[in-house]
């Protein structure tokens, strides 16, 4: 026993593991280009910058509007931007988008109203009535649980012949669960047009991904399966968004799913609510404020001149008053009444539901 | 669900349980492109049991295929499917297999028409063999129908005849909420009746009177069904009139047509083989002493499993599962009140 617990408290021996690749990079954070023939062009770098904006100015308000008590409790992204918008920029609306609780980033991209998504994180059932003209689920609590659904849902749309792909979230805690594994290696077996994007965004709540895993590249994971791996810079919303419309085209072409690890970090607690300075120090982020995705586009649209100083301050300025009409009109969503709580189970409600409902009516004085 | 209740007169085929399944997946793949049957072995095997015999076969596997080795993602890839407006129908080759998938089913499958306000919703079904009475290897034979049953937003289905098999299947499938469909593996071909050729549906949520009595009600389903007829053939030879009641669903349940018995006996016993503690008998039992608690004469009486793993111990394991002595005894003991 004592040798046991001995062996326990020594570093754990160096077993051979294969290292870690270098994230594919479009853009460093010095500004240099890596490679100028895969660069989207200025039109779509600029959309690309215009989406980031977007969302994280949401996630700027959420805070703000969470600590005057008009919001409820909010998983920040900001600082995994290009994570998000570089990927669900790739995507149509007859696409599906299985968000988890922290990709508001990406479903304001694909094109969740932001009214819409402010009444989610105020929790009223507004929120969770996506729009008939979106393949969007609403935001995932349970980790990993989706994974199984965009392959279904992708498999769907093969098996009828469209060219419509699924992309699911994940971070790198959920890439611990069996949900995962199992969405994978039946997107692989099925030949499911799947695009899963792992945000490897170092943290699981408090526990550091090199707790979470052994594996030193979550992008291998798709080696058991037999799919692509790709490793991109989670913070270059350039090679995000490349990366993401290669594996999208893939799958619509019909050749299958594919893993994408974006290498970011949760620079912000994990949620509002959540105190990091118990788990975390601030070595722990060093270093990540110079990655910031924004202000890396940013200065090098400033520098290739695809971008003025006067319309970037105009198109911050756009985003702001786009957030607060947004606002106004989540405001003026109506209370929801208790019925909505027996509502929406069944087509037709069950003779049990009919008598609860009348419950919970009378209850209520209605 | 605009399909006649009553069969249509049509030919009669004289089938088992398992051939009336194998007959509704055929025809509910033959109207309806959007029908997909999926699970493990289903496809050139037919099945463990052989209820998608042939299937793949004749439609092909695109549309009945094996998946890998994992029901949580079998449940999950079917929710998939249902999102974008197939109807699945997955097969889970023992109902003690489920268990990988519930958290696929509690976290989800029930929740979709809620969680998007019927945005979406999931029109599929999973099929699975349940129940103990054939000596299969161990956790082949589990009965875990109350925790679906407790599981809002999903529906529950137990057939005990191949006529109602064949019926309630192509209403499972035509229904657009998820439902459960658990096949009692005892049944699967030691009965066989006369079932209608060509489609038709037996509705979700309504019970069928198995025999007519005044004396007691048995509330029953499944592979209890049978038993529960053998005890009240036994009970008429002593002058004793047992009603027998296959409630087919858990969920929707026809209450109505328990209460009128109820009112009529006065004496109720419930048979499951399930495990007795939180069982879906319990909340039958409960029900009714909500509901109609000053016609009863009797207690309600339970004849359920035991609060034990159904045992691999070939033997005696018939005596893990309830039998006509049982019921009868129950019979005996709410008739001496």
């Amino acid at each position: 026993m004592t040798r046991t617990r001995s062996s326990r408290k020594a570093a754990p021996p160096a077993a051979p593991q294969p290292a870690a690749g270098e994230p594919l990079q479009l853009l460093t954070p010095g500004g240099e280009v890596t490679d100028p023939a895969r660069l989207p062009d200025p039109e779509t770098q600029r959309r690309l910058y215009r989406l980031m904006r977007r969302a994280r100015h949401f996630d700027e308000r959420a805070w703000v509007l969470y600590r005057t008590g008009r919001m409820g409790v909010f998983p920040p992204y900001g600082g995994m931007e290009a994570s998000q918008v570089g990927t669900a920029a790739a995507l149509t609306h007859d696409d599906w988008l299985f968000p988890t609780y922290r990709d508001t980033g990406a479903a304001l991209t694909y094109g969740l109203p932001i009214p819409q998504t402010i009444a989610y994180w105020r929790t009223s059932p507004h929120g969770w009535a996506m729009p008939e003209n979106l393949k969007i689920l609403p935001f995932y609590i349970p980790i990993a649980t989706q994974y199984p659904h965009a392959v279904g849902a992708a498999l769907a749309e093969a098996r009828r012949g469209t060219p419509n792909v699924a992309m699911a979230f994940i971070g790198d805690g959920g890439s611990s669960e069996g949900d995962f594994h199992e969405a994978l290696n039946f997107a692989g077996a099925l030949n499911a047009p799947c695009v899963f994007i792992l945000q490897n965004n170092g943290w699981a709540i408090s526990v550091p991904t090199r707790a979470q895993t052994r594996a030193q590249d979550l992008s291998r994971r798709a080696d058991g399966y037999g799919i692509p791996g790709v490793r991109v810079d989670g913070n270059d919303v350039l090679a995000t968004y490349v990366v993401t419309r290669e594996a999208v085209e893939r799958a619509r072409r019909g050749e299958g799913p594919t893993l994408i690890e974006t290498v970011t970090y949760r620079v912000k607690p994990h949620t509002v609510a959540d105190d990091p300075s118990r788990y975390r120090s601030a070595d722990d982020t060093a270093g990540w404020d110079e990655k910031d995705p924004v202000r890396r586009l940013q200065a090098f649209l400033l520098a290739q001149g695809h971008l003025t100083e006067a319309e970037d301050a105009a198109l911050i300025r756009e985003v702001e008053a786009e957030f607060e009409a947004a606002l106004a009109e989540a405001d003026a969503y109506p209370e929801p009444t208790p019925a909505e709580i027996v509502d929406h189970v069944f087509a037709e409600p069950t003779p049990a539901l009919r008598r609860q409902r009348a419950e919970l009516l009378a209850e209520e004085g209605q | 669900m605009t399909a006649p209740a009553t069969p249509p007169a049509t030919a009669l085929r004289t089938m088992t349980m398992v051939a009336a399944i194998n007959d509704a997946l055929a025809l509910a793949l033959e109207r309806d492109p959007d029908v997909y049957i999926f699970g493990e072995d289903v496809g050139v095997m037919g099945g463990v049991f052989r209820a998608t015999d042939g299937l793949q076969a004749r439609f092909g596997a695109g549309r009945v295929f094996d998946t890998p080795l994992a029901e949580a993602g079998i449940v999950g890839m079917g929710i998939g499917m249902g999102l974008a407006g197939l109807k699945p129908v997955a097969e889970i080759q023992f109902a003690g297999f489920l268990y990988p998938a519930l958290d696929q089913i509690l976290s989800h499958l029930g929740r979709y028409r809620h969680r998007t306000r019927s945005r979406y919703h999931l029109p599929m079904v999973v099929r699975a063999p349940y129940g103990g009475g054939v000596h299969t290897p161990e956790q082949h034979a589990d009965s875990p129908e109350a925790v679906l049953a407790h599981t809002p937003g999903v529906k529950v289905v137990i057939p005990s005849t191949p006529r109602d098999a064949k019926g309630l299947l192509l209403a499972a499938i035509e229904d657009p909420d998820p439902v459960f469909f658990l096949e009692a593996i005892k049944l699967y071909r030691s009965v066989k009746e006369e079932v209608p050729e060509g489609h038709y549906t037996v509705p979700l949520g309504q019970a069928r009177r198995v025999t007519e009595g005044d004396d007691v009600t048995v509330v029953t389903y499944g592979g209890m069904v049978e038993i529960s007829q053998k005890a009240a053939e036994a009970a008429r030879a002593h002058g004793i009139g047992v009603e027998v009641i296959d409630l087919r669903t858990l969920v929707p349940l026809d209450l109505a047509t328990i209460l009128a018995s109820v009112e009529k006996t006065g004496r109720v016993i419930v048979v499951t083989e399930a495990p007795r503690t939180g069982g879906f008998h319990s909340e039958i039992s409960a029900t009714i002493a909500e509901e109609a608690i000053e016609f009863l004469r009797a207690p309600i009486v339970r004849v359920t499993g035991f609060d034990a793993p159904y045992p691999p111990f070939t033997s005696i394991e018939d005596a893990y599962r309830p039998n006509p002595v049982r019921v009868a005894r129950a019979i005996r003991k709410v008739m001496a009140y």
